[in-house]
């Protein structure tokens, strides 16, 4: 029971740290139409800068300050921004395609740096120890396992609750205008460029901060980890959940992680074992297929963006509009 | 002419570096005046409201908003200098409702509440579907919106470009008046149209593109019976044609 239920924990940990990085990525791809493709840089800008802050001492690399959990959890999410900000100013002018192929190779590059810089990262074997919060204090690992996956739901909810207030302020309308019509939204006052760049950064620090939950989490982090199957993997949690709906978001990263745990579980049970070399190829095939296959039957995704007309439930007034507008006074 | 509230002079643009569309084309919009320009497809009358726009690059010439040149000035920054552009297609945002295209544009307006009140009130059937998507409005409606959107600044000068581009008759007809209308509230109208007796019924001055330059310019009523109109449309008779 107690293993059921750790496991439960332990997966939904998981899947709430990916479901904030797809939020970070629906607020690039959903809300301004920016293709990221190179989530795993942010995500691992912020895993990396979280450990090199917080980790343990350790005489062979630079890092392992042991900064206070949250400083350095702060330090990788600037450190996600920073990177975003550099790798923005390149390229927001680009579009779609263009913008998604510099995204990747900021990504593989990242990753090579990741394996190359050794005095800083550990190279290859990554950087292991990280004292994480209250673990001593409480001791038991199972209660502690629900207590920080009690933390990484409570920093969800924020996110969630903050990217729904963002993206209903006039700043969510205008990405929500560049996305549709950039011409139109600079002929109408706008400057596309800033809105951007600027979803752009945050987005990212968003993806910075499930990076460093996931190394608090593991309190290990690798250039394996930064691997670009979980760019693809994040996108198609997004994509299968509803591009331009946080909540959507949020049920895809769930849906997928279940469908990526299990069918690893079912291959490892059940597949021959001259397959079972290819376990990781075979996920591979079967993320891609979800992602094509959504796209072409429900492009959507399972809660499409709200659309609502005034006959849906929100039908919200402006601010400052009074009722008596509507009787029709003067005409042209 | 001191009652110019545009001008443009010798203005040479284009969107390719070196590959001039307009050449050295001059025009003056007096104030609270309706000024069209008409011309036949491919006359570069859209690139001519998009260069005064700050949309395509000006490579020789100026353009003068009230006796200042605006000249390669940032479109995001024309809105704030009192021009407003209405662009052919594209002109709305569809995936907005009503309500959310107006405080898009509204942000930077002080008094953003009387204004959308007063925008309300100028076109009630946007009062009506203020909470809908705007992709569902009808082709008008849609061209409304647009104008509303861009009246929204309170503007000195509209640029609108076919605003009655692919409406029934009557509606072309409606959104041509709302057009001439707006001159009687203090904006001055530089309108490109295709149906040429609609824009001479409603402007005031009319100027005639082709192959990227001035062809004939002069009062509206006049325009109609020369008889040079016909020929450039037909192709003979054009300066600069090849
Ligand atoms: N974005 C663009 N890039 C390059 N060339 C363009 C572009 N838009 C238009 N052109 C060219 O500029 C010339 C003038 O086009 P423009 O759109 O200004 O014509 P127009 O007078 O508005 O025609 P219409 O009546 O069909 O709207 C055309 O030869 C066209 O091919
Ligand atoms: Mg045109």
């Amino acid at each position: 029971m107690i293993g059921m239920i750790s496991y439960l924990a332990f997966f939904s940990t998981m899947a709430a740290i990916f479901a904030i990085a797809v939020l970070g990525l629906n607020l690039h791809w959903g809300y301004t139409g920016l293709f990221n493709g190179g989530v795993v840089a942010f995500f691992g800008a912020g895993a990396y800068g979280t450990m090199i802050l917080g980790g343990r001492a350790d005489a062979t690399v630079l890092g392992g300050f042991g900064l206070p959990f949250l400083v350095a959890l702060a330090g990788g999410v600037v450190l996600a921004g920073m990177l975003a900000w550099i790798v923005g100013l390149l390229t927001v002018r680009l579009r779609h395609d263009y913008l998604a192929i510099s995204t990747f190779g900021v990504a593989i590059a990242f990753e090579s740096l990741t394996r190359n810089a050794e005095w800083l990262t550990g190279g290859a074997r990554g950087l292991r120890g990280f004292p994480r919060p209250f673990e001593a204090a409480v001791g038991n690992n199972f209660v502690y396992g629900l207590l920080f996956l009690a933390f990484v739901l409570l920093v969800l909810v924020l996110v969630y609750i903050g990217l729904e207030r963002l993206v209903r302020s006039p700043f969510g309308r205008a990405l929500r205008a560049i996305r549709e019509d950039e011409t139109a939204a600079r002929s109408l006052g706008k400057n596309p460029t800033r809105l951007r760049l600027t979803s752009f950064v945050i987005g990212s620090m968003i993806m910075g901060v499930a990076g460093g939950l996931y190394v608090s989490f593991y309190a290990f982090v690798s250039p394996q980890d930064l691997a670009p199957i979980l760019t693809f993997q994040i996108w198609a949690m997004l994509i299968v959940g509803g591009a331009g709906n946080n909540r959507g978001a949020i049920l895809g990263a769930f849906l997928i992680w279940a469908a990526w745990t299990a069918s690893g579980f079912l291959l490892a049970r059940h597949a021959p074992v001259a397959m079972q070399i290819y376990t990781g190829s075979i996920q591979y095939i079967l993320i891609g297929s979800v992602i094509v296959g959504m796209l072409l039957w429900r492009p959507q995704g399972l809660l499409p963006e709200r659309l609502e007309t005034s006959a849906g439930p929100d039908r919200t007034r402006p601010a400052g509009t009074n009722t008596t507008a509507t009787t029709n006074k003067g005409v042209t | 002419m001191t009652d110019a509230v545009l001008s443009v002079e010798g203005l040479t643009a284009g969107y390719v570096r070196d590959l001039p569309i307009l050449r050295d084309v001059n025009l003056t919009l007096r104030r609270d005046t309706l000024c069209a320009i008409i011309g036949p497809n491919g006359a570069g009358k859209s690139t001519l409201i998009k260069a005064i726009a700050g949309l395509v690059p000006v490579s020789a010439g100026r353009v003068m908003l009230d006796g200042k040149p605006i000249t390669g000035i940032r479109p995001d920054q024309m809105a704030s200098l009192g021009l407003a552009y209405v662009p052919q297609t594209d002109n709305i945002f569809r995936s907005l409702k009503i309500s959310e295209n107006l405080a898009l544009v509204l942000r930077r307006v002080p008094d953003r509440a009387t204004r959308l009140d007063e925008l309300y009130t100028l076109f009630p059937p946007l009062a009506e579907k203020r909470g809908d998507r705007a992709g569902s409005l009808s082709g008008g409606q849609r061209q409304m919106l647009a104008v509303a959107m861009a009246l929204a600044s309170r503007p000195r000068v509209m640029l609108m470009d076919e605003p009655s581009a692919g409406l029934s008759p009557k509606i072309q007809r409606e959104v041509l008046d709302l057009a001439r209308g707006l001159t009687e509230k203090g904006v001055s109208i530089l309108l490109v149209e295709q149906n040429v007796k609609q824009a001479l019924r409603v402007a005031d001055h009319c100027y005639i593109l082709a192959e990227g330059r001035n062809q004939i310019d002069g009062p509206a009523e006049s325009i109609l019976s020369d008889p040079a109109v016909g020929e450039i449309y037909l192709g003979g008779r054009r300066v600069g044609a090849a």
